[in-house]
């Protein structure tokens, strides 16, 4: 239990590092870009009120300060108000955030549905034109650009065969294809490492052993296999969700899904800076915690883990 | 194994044979994809340095008259376009071909930067140990725990896209697996006595990095710069597609894809030719750098 406790206090720690060094980034990145006071303001404001207004915001406090300032409003919540939504830039994304967790949640289950029987199924029949089918999908999956595969799909499934609407929210016909081309990359990546994880405990010792004994082929891969390999496919998936959220930015701007990384592109092209802020920080914020509870659960179920 | 088994040997002896035959066979034919891959990149980069005298038509000639017309010998203008022409009347076989610029261009520079900020670090990381080791190697930790194209799109809109700021990102945004590899390297032969030698006889750090860490890490490098090429190019047609690459009307594949996303129904030449092409270019260049791995380095793998 104490070197339980020690490994998710570890793995703790370096969330907290990793959010601090994001919001370090943010903080940096928004200094960078210069005075924001002038775009906020219309462009003849006298002197005396971009004096007021950096006052207001605090730009006129040295460095440190400001940075302290930030990193307490950071953890409240707090990035400023949406300069086109003319409300706090929190809530505005919050807003955006169920339809961006329901495609997450979608392509993720496509995922793991597709993938994981294709990798067992991969690995079992092993060089058979099944496994060089599935796996060649998978490597073109792995590498083909995300945005182009959108268009594809929209252009083959939708306009020429009309199955799907090409673009929004609404129906489940409308998540079929955003779902599906945000799952491929997680489903090409999560086939390719059932297949190999299977293959790993394929070879062991104990499967052989399990097979001399006349064991059923079906009871080996389901009840000897599958159990032993399940670890490392349960990790990879889960990490997956996580890229997932990543992959949504181009997924969503390719359909016009109404989520937070379509919404974190049309506020660069606003100038709404609190909001992409605000956008940024939320995802990374889900993509750590989502991290931590996959390494936490990975302890549990793996207890080498919690040794090292 | 073998030994207590006599009657078996000559069998085995047999299989480990054929295995090797196999193995050599294997090995021959992984060289000639990765011949047949570096071709590629070869042409495409003959294509891009050449690609004023071979387009065609000029890629950002605009005419209304020619607007949108079918792949044709010869259209509306008299002219052919062999990939059909955009919204504006250019003609997309030209656009695709000096697109392979900007791709290549800003591929092949920010896996420059990226291998040297991260090769950099690796070798400070591994020879200076403590506060610095720790401070790298977190970082890279915290960068790799984070999807990357956000920030890539947070730090792009607010210093505005140029070609500067987009080798930077997208250099940036692959540095840990360089650092990784130059710092387990750098470790493992710090504790060796030569090191020591060298260093008592006088030899420099800088030496050392030269004559004995990189000798040692070339393939794994070469396996890796060939990955990031093909990781760059899609980033960089990703975040032009998102409007947050190279501006138009300069021709790059992405932004090509995004002007025709809008007549998808009626011309899907525009964003299906230069889609494609990247796609393609994408898939060949991952595949040589897996190909490179399996030849160079198996031991990469797991990465």
């Amino acid at each position: 239990m104490r070197a339980f406790l020690s490994f998710v206090g570890y793995r703790l720690l370096r969330a907290l590092i990793t959010l601090w060094v994001v919001s370090t980034v943010v903080f940096v990145v928004m200094r960078l870009s210069g005075d924001p006071v002038p775009l906020l303001l219309p462009p003849d404001a006298p002197r005396s009120e971009i004096f007021r207004v950096r006052a207001e915001l605090g730009l006129d406090r040295p460095l440190p300060v400001q940075y302290a300032v930030f990193l307490g409003n950071v953890l409240r919540g707090d990035f400023g108000r949406s300069i086109h939504f003319r409300e706090p830039a929190s809530r505005v994304v919050m807003g955006y955030l169920p339809a961006t967790l329901e495609l997450g949640l979608t392509a993720f289950l496509f995922a793991v549905v597709v993938a994981v029987p294709v990798g067992l199924l991969s690995a079992v029949r092993r060089n058979t034109f099944l496994d060089h089918a599935a796996m060649g999908v998978a490597l073109v999956g792995q590498s083909a650009p995300t945005f182009f595969i959108g268009i594809l799909f929209i252009l083959l499934l939708s306009l020429k065969g009309g199955w799907f609407p090409t673009s929004g929210r609404g129906t489940w016909a409308h998540l079929v294809l955003p779902a599906l081309t945000l799952a491929l990359f997680a489903m090409a990546s999560v086939a390719r490492l059932t297949r190999s994880a299977m293959l790993e405990v394929l070879r062991a010792d104990y499967i052989r052993t399990a097979r001399a004994k006349g064991l059923a082929e079906v009871l080996v891969v389901a009840k000897h296999t599958l159990k032993n390999a399940a670890i490392p496919i349960v990790t990879i998936t889960g990490l997956q969700f996580g890229t997932l959220l990543g992959g949504a930015v181009v997924t969503e701007t390719v359909f016009a899904w109404p989520g937070i990384g379509r919404l974190a592109i049309q506020s660069i092209y606003n100038r709404d800076y609190p909001v992409v802020q605000c956008a940024v920080f939320l995802s990374a914020v889900i993509f750590i915690v989502l991290n931590f509870l996959i390494d936490v659960i990975y302890g549990l179920l793996d207890p080498r883990i919690r040794a090292r | 194994m073998a030994s207590s088994i006599p009657a078996s040997a000559p069998a085995e002896a047999a299989a480990v044979v054929r295995h090797a035959a196999r193995a050599g066979r294997q090995a021959r034919r992984t060289r000639r994809f990765i011949g047949a891959g570096i071709g590629f990149v070869v042409l495409m980069a003959a294509v891009a340095a050449a690609a004023p005298w071979l387009a065609p038509h000029d890629p950002v000639r605009q005419s209304l008259r020619s607007r949108l017309a079918a792949p044709t010998l010869e259209g509306p203008d008299g002219k052919s376009h062999l990939l059909g022409t955009d919204h504006l009347g250019r003609d997309v076989l030209s656009r695709v071909i000096h697109g392979a610029r900007v791709s290549l261009l800003v591929g092949g520079a920010a896996v420059l930067v990226g291998g040297a900020i991260g090769s950099a670090l690796g070798i400070v990381a591994g020879f200076r140990g403590g506060w610095a080791d720790s401070i790298i190697m977190t970082l890279a930790d915290a960068q790799l725990a984070f999807p990357f194209i956000l920030l890539a799109i947070g730090i792009i809109a607010v210093l505005g896209p140029s070609f500067p700021t987009l080798v930077v990102v997208i250099g940036l945004s692959g540095w840990v697996s360089y650092a990784r590899i130059l710092r387990s390297q750098v470790l493992s032969l710090r504790s060796r006595e030569f090191v020591d030698a060298v260093l008592a006889l006088g030899g420099s750090v800088p030496r050392i990095v030269l004559r004995h860490v990189l000798p040692n890490v070339l393939s794994s490098l070469v396996v890796i710069a060939t990955l990031e090429l093909a990781r760059a190019i899609v980033l960089e047609a990703t975040l032009s597609f998102l409007g947050l690459g190279i501006q138009p009307p300069t021709p790059s594949w992405g932004g090509m894809v995004h002007e025709g996303r809008e007549y998808l129904d009626s011309a899907w030449w525009i964003s299906t030719c230069p889609g494609l092409v990247l796609m393609a270019t994408s898939i060949v260049v991952s595949r040589t750098g897996d190909w490179l791995r399996d030849l160079l380095d198996p031991t990469l793998k797991g990465e």
